[in-house]
């Protein structure tokens, strides 16, 4: 049998699709898995990207601490964690978020070092205090530079949740490992196929939000380049 | 510290594999990088296409990569193939992006008074526009390498071992030490290339520290 | 209206920008620092709001000691304009010219509408209200900056190089635009530049600063040019300095003596018979001049006098608001070297030269309104 109808085989399956170990439960645990650690991620490393860009204080200990956790084995992190904190989906999660928080913060912090010093500058000219500058000026310029620290997050944790079924985590992780431990490579390959386009999916839903989040103003100008 | 002593055989031959299995996707990945980022520097439509497709294969997590790859080569599920293919997959994506930037970022002055002085395309492109896109070339290769590292764990997985095999050896039996080595050794070994590149890319850029 | 009282700035690595500055500020009128880079004109400029405290000293804005408010409180009370204009980028032009009176309270409709109202005074159609900075050109940009500046009607202008990243043509039209606002709005304006030829132009008084923080001279502008107070300011200020005096020379009471002319469309010999020492200067039926005629060009050319056969004039020297340099450089720029003299409505009133303007310099001289 082909590779083809091999997946069409196992996707067209109903029993694959029902009950606790069906696609659809396996894809919500994913996710569910992927908004936690995201959301976690976020609160802890865009609130520290943001204040070590707006003071430039630390900027190096935090570029180096992020190019160091990036440079992390996923599998040995969270194979570290659930030594230490006992299977189960919290220490898994945890795991997922230190991995997640390296590109917030790093993506934060390039953000707002990359707003223009003219633009900070007469943000305070006018009379702006320290946080309005930050709020409404340094944050909203980053936002492109932030929105994409937190785009490969998610990709990030959609990658390794699926690694992290390795140390017992539900999601769509799953079926890649049970089917390898049975040697039932549809239910492997089938697995893969759908955690691949999930994480397409996600990408794409980043890129809508992001459209809707960044303001026109910083789209490069494409007309009205109007005479003096 | 016992531990390690005692085992330092595995760690070299081990330390090998991870070595190769992702050093070969990073020059694998450049050799075909540099023609496809040449393209995309030339023309909007290779340009895009390029990218659009460059970002949609880096979005497909690697483990699902791994496991497919056999599905669609016929490759046992233990070559390592099924790893060397995936990280130079990545490596392209990454590359073909900054090489398309550097080569369009060579000042239009510059390309220009190397055609005045009667420079053909090819050579041109050797001796000028590709050397003057080292720098950004390496910061790009750093990052991959970086990913690459850290990436080939996960082909123990399935088997394909380097430091990976260290987790799955530990895990199941709860040694902590095996693990925490394995995360070490992988760091270490990524730092070490690190610094390997940023030097190469300064002995290959002499003009870039020149009159600071 | 702003003083400065023995102000230094010393920053960390121990440059010393601003060294005992001692000025006061004219109120309702444009106040020039200039001076080479390095010279601490623009951090003297930046320690009026704050955005550089000095290290000692004391600054008064209205009589007030600005040590004593609070920096972002003071910053909405003085208008601010800095090079490329620093535009909000993410806003659009309406909020960004909106930005002080919402900071300041405003609720949304009123300060919306007095920004629309705003751009108008700058000089700018309403429609670019809803466009984005990266939309407008460079001479726009700066006009928002200037609107943004004028939201809440502050009695203190600060210009940072307002006008430096624009070209000279775009340039010359906001400066020209700056000097009519100041007509109607009378602020006091301290404008920073590095372009001896923009604080001529511009400055009421000019504070001229040498490298160092010192302050060399502060004068008037004609002072500047005719009294220099040392080899440094006569350097800055540059070549020509004694042409460009003339600029700040009145010409009343220049003569100004009969010219030939002959109008656009006059058969050529009816024009041979015109000229005068074998010049005479073409007008259009409103009387501008549009170029000249000699005798050597009508020599070769029959039938009627057309645009094809005109040699194109000099400058024009306006009877009304015309300095001794504009009616010198007119008799200069001239082919016949008589300078064309026209009216405030641009008509021909007759012809200047250029001994007679040095005259008039001469008698300048001995009523002592030039040093000698």
């Amino acid at each position: 049998m082909d590779f083809v109808s091999l997946l069409i085989g196992w996707l067209s399956d109903a029993a694959h699709w029902a009950g606790s170990d069906g696609v659809p439960v396996r894809v919500l645990e994913h996710l569910e898995y992927t908004v936690i650690s995201l959301l976690i991620a976020v609160v802890i490393g865009f609130p520290l990207g943001a204040l070590v860009g707006h003071t430039g204080r630390g900027g190096l200990l935090l570029v180096g601490a992020a190019n160091g956790l990036r440079a992390l084995p996923t599998l040995g992190v969270l194979t570290i964690v659930v030594l230490l904190a006992g299977i189960g989906v919290v220490p898994a999660i945890a795991g997922l978020v230190l991995l997640a928080v390296p590109p917030v913060m790093a993506g934060t912090y390039a953000g707002i070092r990359a707003v223009e010093p003219i633009i900070v500058d007469a943000a305070r000219g006018v009379g702006m205090r320290e946080w309005k500058v930050l709020a409404s000026v340094e944050v909203p310029n980053a936002m492109p530079l932030i929105f994409g620290g937190v785009r490969s997050a998610a990709l990030q944790v959609v990658a390794t949740a699926t690694v992290a079924a390795y140390v017992g985590l539900g999601g769509l992780g799953r079926y890649v490992f049970d089917g390898l431990a049975i040697r039932d490579y549809a239910q492997v390959a089938s697995g893969a196929l759908v955690v691949a386009v999930l994480a397409v999916v996600v990408d794409l839903v980043f890129i809508g939000l992001q459209r809707l989040v960044v303001s026109p103003g910083l789209a490069p100008a494409k007309s009205g380049k109007a005479s003096a | 510290m016992t531990w390690v002593l005692d085992h330092l055989g595995l760690l070299a031959e081990l330390t090998g594999t991870h070595v190769y299995l992702s050093l070969v996707p990073l020059v694998l990945g450049l050799v075909l990088a540099v023609p496809l980022g040449w393209l995309a520097s030339r023309s909007r439509f290779a340009r895009a296409t390029l990218l659009s497709v460059s970002s949609l294969l880096y979005t497909i997590p690697s483990l699902a990569l791994i496991v497919i790859l056999p599905g669609i080569l016929g490759t046992r599920i233990i070559d390592p193939l099924n790893v060397i293919i995936p990280l130079t997959i990545y490596t392209v994506a990454l590359l073909v992006r900054s090489i398309a930037d550097a080569l369009s970022s060579v000042p239009a002055n510059v390309v220009a008074a190397a055609t005045a002085i009667g420079y053909r395309p090819l050579r041109r492109f050797l001796g000028v526009e590709f050397p003057l896109a080292v720098p950004v070339i390496v910061a790009g290769l750093r990052v991959a390498a970086v990913s690459n590292i850290s990436l080939v764990s996960v082909g123990a997985l399935i088997g394909i071992s380097g430091y990976g095999a260290l987790f799955t050896d530990g895990f199941p039996i709860g040694f902590m030490t095996e693990v925490v080595v394995g995360v070490l050794a992988t760091l270490v070994l990524a730092l070490v290339v690190d610094a390997a590149l940023l030097l190469i890319g300064r002995l290959l850029t002499p003009w870039t520290r020149a009159g600071r | 209206m702003i003083e400065f009282q023995a102000v230094t700035k010393r920053f960390d690595d121990g440059t010393v920008a601003v060294d005992e500055l001692n000025l006061s500020v004219d109120p309702g009128r444009i106040t020039v620092f200039v001076g080479p880079s390095g010279c601490g004109k623009t951090t003297s400029l930046r320690m009026v709001n704050r955005m550089i405290d000095a290290s000692s000293g004391t600054i008064l804005v209205d009589g007030k000691d600005i040590r004593q408010s609070d920096p972002p409180l003071l910053r909405r009370g003085i208008g601010y304009v800095i090079q490329q204009a620093g535009l909000f980028p993410h806003r659009t032009v309406l909020d960004n010219v909106a930005t002080v009176p919402l900071l300041s309270g405003w609720d949304r409709r009123k300060a919306r509408s007095r920004a629309a109202e705003l751009l108008e005074i700058v000089g700018l159609p309403s429609e670019l209200g809803k466009r984005y900075p990266a939309q407008l050109s460079g001479g726009q940009q700066q006009r928002v900056g200037v609107a943004r500046a004028l939201a809440v009607d502050p009695p203190v202008l600060l210009m940072d190089e307002p006008f430096s990243a624009v070209d000279p043509v775009v340039r010359e039209g906001l400066q020209d635009e700056l000097l009519r606002l100041q007509d109607e709005l009378d602020k006091t304006i301290v404008f920073v530049t590095h372009d001896i030829d923009e604080a001529i132009k511009l400055g009421d008084k000019v504070a001229v600063f040498r490298t160092g923080g010192k302050l060399a001279q502060y004068d008037k502008p004609s002072e500047l040019l005719a009294r220099p107070a040392d080899d440094f300011v006569a350097s800055f200020v540059g070549r020509d300095r004694g042409y460009r005096a003339l600029g700040f020379l009145s010409a009343d009471g220049l003569p100004v003596g009969e010219l030939a002319s002959v109008v656009l469309g006059t058969p050529v010999d009816q024009a041979r018979a015109a000229l005068r020492q074998g010049w005479a200067v073409v007008v259009d039926e409103r009387k501008h001049p549009v170029g000249w005629v000699s005798a050597d060009r009508l020599s070769t050319v029959d039938g009627l006098v057309t645009e094809d056969v005109l040699l194109s004039g000099g400058s024009l020297y306006d009877v009304d608001s015309g300095s001794l340099r504009s009616a010198l450089d007119s008799a200069l720029s001239s082919p016949s070297a008589l300078g064309v003299a026209v009216d405030g409505t641009g008509a021909l009133v007759g012809s200047v030269t250029a001994d007679e303007v040095l005259r008039a310099l001469a008698s300048a001289r001995d009523a002592g309104e030039v040093p000698q």
